[in-house]
Parts: C-alpha cells; structure tokens; sequence
C-alpha cells in the first residue's frame, strides 16, 4: 500500500461537509502558509518538484517563478477543472469527494502568487459538482478561510465557480481564459503566454486540479519530504483514472514508482483484465497520448520495466514509447478494435476542434472520414498512407496542442497496429463481423508474469 | 524621446535586413520582398490581431536569436512570431516549410467548392494563387464538401460560406472599422459559418471593406455580381470628395463604364497606407453608389504589382515621355506661348483680334480706320496707294 496524500481521507464519512474536513486536518495548511512569505511558498514548490497533472507535466515550480509581477497590475490564479479528455475523470473524483483539499490548495496558491481573485474554470458537464464545490467555497467562507483579512493576515482572496459550456477546447489555457472573460474559447496565440499576458491582460497561472490539490501536503509536510516520494523528475503521488476492460475500474492515487504491471494486474489497483481475457493494448495517459500494444507497455524498447511515471511512459520517444498524459489510463482487451478506437478518438478530435486554425480543423474530420471507411470496410491501402500524411500534417502545424492531440492517437495506431488497419482493409466483409483479436500480440502478453 | 530606434539584425532564407525591433518574420520577410515573402490568407497588417489561423505563413527558424542560437523545435507562423536579433529564418530554403505549407494548402482546399470558373473572385483571389504555387495537381480528398446555403447579408454583401477559408478578416473588419458588429463566427471546428445572428443584415458604412479584405470569394459584391470578369476591367486611380472616408479608390473600368469601386491595394493584396500610414479605407457610399464616371476624377490607370491575370493583358508599367520644356527653357520665365498677341510689346493689345474682319496687319495696330476691303488689294486701294487698280487679288501688287 503506497502512501497516499491527496485520496487518504477519502472514505471518511462526511468529508465533503467544512466540519469533518477540518476535524481531519483540513486548513492546517493555510494557517501555515499565511505565516510564510509568498517567495517561499513558491521556493517550496519548486523543492518539491511537482510536475503539472494536467497533461503536458512541466513544473509548477517554475510555472510560478514565470508570473510577471508588475506593480499595480493585479495577478490571478485560474484552476483548470475543465476535464473533458475521454478516458480521464480523476478531477471529478476529487472534487466531488474532497472538494475542500481542493479549495484549501486554491487558497494557499492564491497566497504565494498574490492574487486576490482566483477562479475555478469547471467544466459545463459537471454540473452536480458545481454544486458541491460551491457548497464548500461557501462554508470555507462562513469560516474565515476565504473573503477578505483571511485568518487575521490581511490576505484577500475571493474565489469563483466559472462554468464552462461543453467544450473540450476551453481545457487549453488560453482558450480557457478566453471563455472566462465571457469570449469564444479559441487558444490564444502564444507568446505572449499567460504569465505574462492572461486573464484581462494580466499576469495569470493556470493550474490543474489536481497539481493545486497537491499543494496542500507540499506545505503541511514541505517540499522536501514530497519530493522524496517517487522517483527522478516524477515526484509525489499522481492520481490515474483507470478505465475499460479492467476489473476495477476508479480512480488510484499511485507512487510513481510503481510498474505499469503491477497497476493493471494486481487487486490493490485494477485487478488485472475482465473477463480473464488478456491485455492488448493500453492507452496510458488520457485520449491524446499514443496508444501502446501490450508489449510496449509492460517493458520498455530496451526491455526494461515500465513504470508509471512520466520519464518511463515517455521511454523511446513515440516510437516504442507514449507519455504521461492526464493520467486517463483506458485498457484494451484482446476483443478490441484499435480501428474503431482510433475511429472514436478521431470523431471526438473532430468534434471538438475549435476551427480556428486550418491544419486541425480541415484534417480532423478529414481523418474521421477516412477512418469510418476503414472501419465499414470500405478502406483502401493507400488510406493508411494518407492517414499517416495527413497526421503528420497536422502535427505540430496548429496553434494549441488539439492539433497534436488529434494526430497522435492516429500515428500510433498505425505505427504499432498496421497490421490490423491492413486486414480490415483486405476482410471487407469479415471485418464488420469479427474483430482481428490478438494476433501479434499474443506472445509478449501470455509471457508476461504477474508479480 | 526615445533615443534611435533598436534595430535588429535578421537572415531570412540568408538575405540579411536590419529591421526595427517588435517587427514580425512576416513583415521583415516583406521588406525583403519577392519569393521571400511567405504567403499569408489570414494575416492583414491593417488589421489588429489578425493572423496565426490560416498556417500559410509557416516558417522554420534555424535560429532563435544571437544571445539563444537554439532553433525553434516547430514551425512557427511568421505573422504573429517577432523578429529577434541575430535570428536566422528559412522560407523558401526549408524542405520542412515548403512540405508543411502543401499540406496546409490541401487543408484549406479539400472543403473548398473550386468553382473558380463562376467564382467573382477568380482572377484575384489568393487562394487561386496560393494553390497554384503549393498546391498539389490532384486532390486526395474522396468526400463530399461541405457547404452551405448562400446569404445576402445586406444589400450590398452576398456571404457564399462554402468558399470561406475562415481568416477571420471580415470579423476584425466588423471589429475595428465599424461601430457595431453585428456578424461573427457561429458554431465550431469545421461547421463554423460565419453569419449575422439571425440572418440581420449588416448595415454599416464602412461593411464594404469586408469585401477587399475577403481573401477569397466568399464576400462577394451585389452591385458587381456576375457583371463581368475582373481581367476584362481597366483600373483605375480615381479620387472624389468624400466626407466619410479618403475617397480615394481604385475604379473598375469597361470602357466609360464603372463596374465596380474598390479601394486600392498594395502589392500584398492589403489597403494602401495614405502618407501618414494610415490605411485608406473606403466608405460603401464611394464604394456601392457612384459609379458613374462623371462622379469620379480620374488620375491614372492602377498599377498592378501582382503576379495574377489582371495585370496579364494590361499596362503593367507605364513609360511617360520626358517633357523636354523645363530643359529648353533652362530656368527662364516666358510671357509666350499660349497667347502671343498678349505678351507681344509690338501689338496694341487693347486692339481684339477676334473683332477684326480679316488677318491683322501692320496697320491695325496703327490706329488707322479699318478699311473696307477684304484683302491687300482693297485695303491698299482704299489707303491710295494702288491707284492703278491693279490685280487685287495679288498680295505683291505694288
């Protein structure tokens, strides 16, 4: 049972009410950052090397020691709750469960960089935990922790429920704060980032769920002690929303040194395969992150273990390797299509394009297209070249990251599952009858052992 | 005051240019000029915030400036990346550049209808040059395109959304030129249409400037619709009077006709700058009512720089002959040339030669009666002098 900071009080009845959080240890953390000066709450963090857990995992250490500090120009600290990746929920987990760890780290991190107005940027589907969040914005209110002279310190801070209205892109910051001011949620073009130029034109850190939730244990036990959980650049514990053909599916607070293994096939975590099937293939870390076949996942190119975290995920760059991600870990049995996988993921990128830039918005619907074809097996050989054209493209041609969200689940299918592509193309009529199953696959998974 | 303005030093496709600080790839690259220059659809300097969108303007920088050589690990797109000094760029020199610009030729065509031949566009359109240059032969794309209802959005603008490249111009148009925007962008990723919510019309002065910036067909002119082709039409320079706007603008001529007014475009295809850099935009009165020849003065025919069918079959540059009388008259002042007989110091100028019954002689100027003869003979006759009575018709009579 590996250590858990942000999920430990979890199962403790009546967690979401201000009084039983408090009784639990809640808020010791804000009396204790109130006494400290901004600069070395953030040096804290930096110490502590937590890495962003929304996706693109940079440091929030240093994310913070970026905000330009102006004088006279206000600053402001926007939580990024807009969680709409297919396949990662662990921010719903968290803030319908323990919504007050997450009020608690947005009041401490409003603290260290100085910002008197912070929002929480929520997702529009989500809209029972609005409730439950506003709920407790409120009690931490009635109780001093939030409004103005915050526990006697003469800290401000109000905090703000935004809910956004069903777009997958207002998750990318700039988008995100673009909508918050009451705009379309288009990315911005960057530079100038955030930092320097966000919310109103004013200097603005966008943060995860959970990297701010995270903040909390940084300042009750400090950076130190956080940073020695884990292993290398991938501190702490790190949330992952476990889905598909797994037993348990939920939502695991893990060391990040723990395998990838061990995480599927072990009952601490997902209890291994449904159904006594076996493993295909894995998408690790949320939709946009390359999917990777069972071999790849259990051990590296080089043949090492692979761990969950973000420097072992990421091992062979994208061709044998994938990425961290969001943490959104979806498993896939030997029953499943990696066609109509990639299908599903092209119709959502589709969907969810914001049209602004032409590369993404053109080429996404374009690959849907093409892959519906495959798919109702009306494929031909040369739209898996196409496919992989068109991709790469797209890759790195946009203005946000959707552009290489959309790309990237696409290259990996065909990198690693071309053969699968090939048979529906060539089973027309077998293919929307049955599905290709394991194949190649089959030897790296029946070898694996489980620890 | 601020002292000289920095300038910074930067390699574009290895031509070097000092160019002022703060200014973008795109414009660096402009000054330039020719092939260097990345082609832009949705970037329009008169414009605030345009650009980034179309990606036509991707280019590679090998290096990020002196102080941090370290190249730029993905394209960037020119019009919104700032130069820094000592930053090495590769255009047209980059195979990645040239790749990724096809590809996003293809993106912007798939979805396009190509009905160039009953497109007014045609002829001027920048996605008609822009495929030419980059485009592939054959398209790849098997689907059916999407498309839209066409939409009179007021008078004078028809909107045909299925050729919209979604630059986003008409939008920043609305923004920055009118005083409200009643248009913008509905709906999202490839369904966006842009339309007036609900089906308003645009009724602004300065609406028709969404036209000239409209990089494709999809704003169209009513008043011009169908009327002709653009390469059939004569520019020309033309200016009047006008309270609302500079009235300055560019006429579309067949024979004495006007067939349409637009404003005048520089070489990128933008709105020309007047002297204090300020773009001449026109109103839709100058634009949409006056099109009589007699409403306009007339300066010179339009140059046309651009690489395009208009200027194939025209006067693309014009030699006037040099006017040899500054150099005859070497600094002097003359009282002649038009009106001799005024500047004359012989002539009695109080005498008006129109009065007089035939061609003046010595003697009208002597304040002698006019005689009454109608040539030298009578008049001679009538004076004594021929008291022969010679030939009268013959002026040598003595």
């Amino acid at each position: 049972m590996s250590k858990k900071l942000l999920l430990d009080k979890i199962n403790v009845e009546g967690i979401k009410t201000f009084e039983v959080y408090r009784r639990e240890g809640g808020y010791k953390s804000v009396k204790k950052a109130l006494q400290m000066k901004p600069g070395d709450i953030v040096e804290e963090v930096k110490k502590s090397g937590l890495r962003g857990r929304g996706g693109a995992g940079f440091p929030t250490g240093m994310k913070w020691s970026f905000l330009a500090k102006p004088e006279g120009i206000a600053r402001y600290l926007v939580c990024n709750a807009d969680e709409s990746e297919p396949g990662t929920f662990k921010d719903r987990y968290l803030m319908e469960f323990i919504p007050h760890l997450l009020i608690e780290g947005m009041i401490v991190s409003s603290f260290a960089l100085g910002s008197n107005v912070s929002y929480i940027y929520i997702r529009g589907e989500y809209d029972w935990i609005t409730d439950i969040l506003q709920t407790a914005i409120d009690e931490a209110k009635q109780n001093g922790f939030l409004g103005k002279n915050i526990l006697g310190s003469g800290f401000d801070c109000e905090l703000y429920l935004h809910r956004g209205a069903g777009a997958y892109i207002c998750g990318e910051e700039t988008a995100l704060l673009e909508s918050l001011e009451g705009k379309r949620g288009l990315p911005r073009i960057k530079p100038p980032f955030p930092a320097v130029k966000g919310v109103w034109g004013c200097p603005t850190v966008v943060n995860n769920v959970e990297t701010i939730a995270a903040i909390v244990p940084i300042i009750n036990d400090g950076g130190e002690a956080y940073s020695k959980i884990g292993v290398g650049k991938s501190t702490g514990t790190k949330l992952i929303s476990a889905c598909g053909n797994i037993n348990k599916q939920g939502v695991y607070e893990i060391d990040m040194t723990l395998s990838v293994e061990e995480f599927i096939y072990s009952d601490e975590y997902c209890g291994g395969i449904a159904n006594g099937k076996r493993l295909k293939a894995c998408i690790p870390g949320g939709s946009s992150v390359p999917i990777l076949p069972a071999n790849l996942l259990l051990k590296t190119a080089k043949g090492e273990t692979r761990l969950m975290n973000y420097e072992s995920l990421s091992d062979g760059g994208f061709a044998t390797g994938s990425m961290m991600g969001s943490g959104g870990f979806i498993v896939l049995d030997e029953d499943q299509c990696v066609v109509r996988n990639t299908l599903t993921l092209a119709r959502f990128y589709h969907h969810e394009s914001c049209g602004q830039c032409s590369p993404c918005r053109e080429g996404s619907g374009w690959m849907e297209k093409i892959l519906h074809k495959i798919e109702y097996g009306k494929g031909e050989m040369k739209d898996i070249d196409l496919l992989w054209d068109i991709q790469r493209k797209i890759e790195g041609n946009t203005i946000c990251p959707l552009g290489d969200a959309a790309a990237w689940p696409v290259a990996a299918a065909i990198r690693h599952f071309r053969d699968e592509f090939e048979w529906h193309i060539l089973n027309p009529e077998e293919c929307l009858k049955r599905n290709y199953g394991l194949a190649h696959y089959a030897d790296a998974i029946e070898n694996s052992v489980i620890s | 005051m601020p002292d000289e303005q920095k300038l910074f030093k930067v390699t574009i496709d290895n031509i070097t240019i000092d160019v002022p600080a703060g200014t973008s790839i795109l414009n660096a690259a402009r000054m330039i000029g020719g092939e260097v220059a990345p082609p832009a659809m949705c970037y329009y300097s008169k414009l605030e915030g345009s650009g980034g969108k179309c990606r036509t303007c991707l280019v590679e920088v090998a290096a990020g400036s002196t102080a941090d050589p370290r190249p730029m690990p993905k394209l960037v797109a020119s019009c919104r990346t700032n130069v820094m000094d000592g930053m090495v760029v590769k255009n047209i020199t980059s195979e990645k550049v040239i790749d990724a610009r096809k590809g996003v030729v293809e993106f912007l065509l798939i979805n396009h209808p190509l009905d160039c031949p009953v497109c007014d566009q045609a002829g001027e359109c920048y996605l008609q040059d822009l495929g030419y240059e980059h485009g592939a032969v054959q398209t790849r794309y098997e689907f059916k395109r999407r498309t839209f209802v066409r939409e009179d959005i007021g008078r004078y603008i028809q909107l045909h959304m299925t050729r919209c490249i979604l630059c986003y111009r008409c939008v920043y148009v609305a923004n920055q030129l009118t005083d409200h925007r009643v248009h913008g962008i509905l709906d999202r990723g490839d369904c966006s249409d842009i339309s007036t919510y609900i089906s308003k019309a645009i009724e602004n002065d300065f609406s028709g400037n969404m036209i000239d910036v409209c990089p494709v067909g999809a704003l169209t002119d009513r008043t011009f619709r169908f009327k002709n082709r653009v390469w059939f039409l004569k520019p020309m320079d033309a200016h009047r009077d006008c309270d609302k706007c500079c009235g300055k603008v560019t006429l579309w001529n067949r024979g004495d006709e006007v067939y349409r007014v637009t404003a005048r475009k520089d070489e990128w295809g933008e709105v020309q700058s007047d002297e204090n850099g300020k773009a001449m935009w026109i109103c839709n009165t100058c634009r949409f009512d006056k099109k009589n020849t007699s409403d306009w003065i007339i300066e010179k025919p339009t140059s046309i720089n651009r690489h395009s069918v208009i200027s194939a079959n025209h006067y693309e540059v014009k030699v006037m002959p040099d006017d040899p009388l500054d150099k005859l008259l070497n600094g002097r002042e003359p009282l002649l040339l038009m009106n001799i007989h005024e500047a004359s110091q012989v002539n009695q100028q109080d005498v008006h030669l129109d009065e007089l019954p035939g061609p003046a002689t010595y003697e009208t100027f002597n304040g002698e009666p006019f005689s009454t003869g109608h040539n030298v003979t009578d008049i001679k006759e009538s004076l004594g002098v021929n008291t022969q009575g010679t030939d009268s018709t013959n002026p040598n009579t003595p």
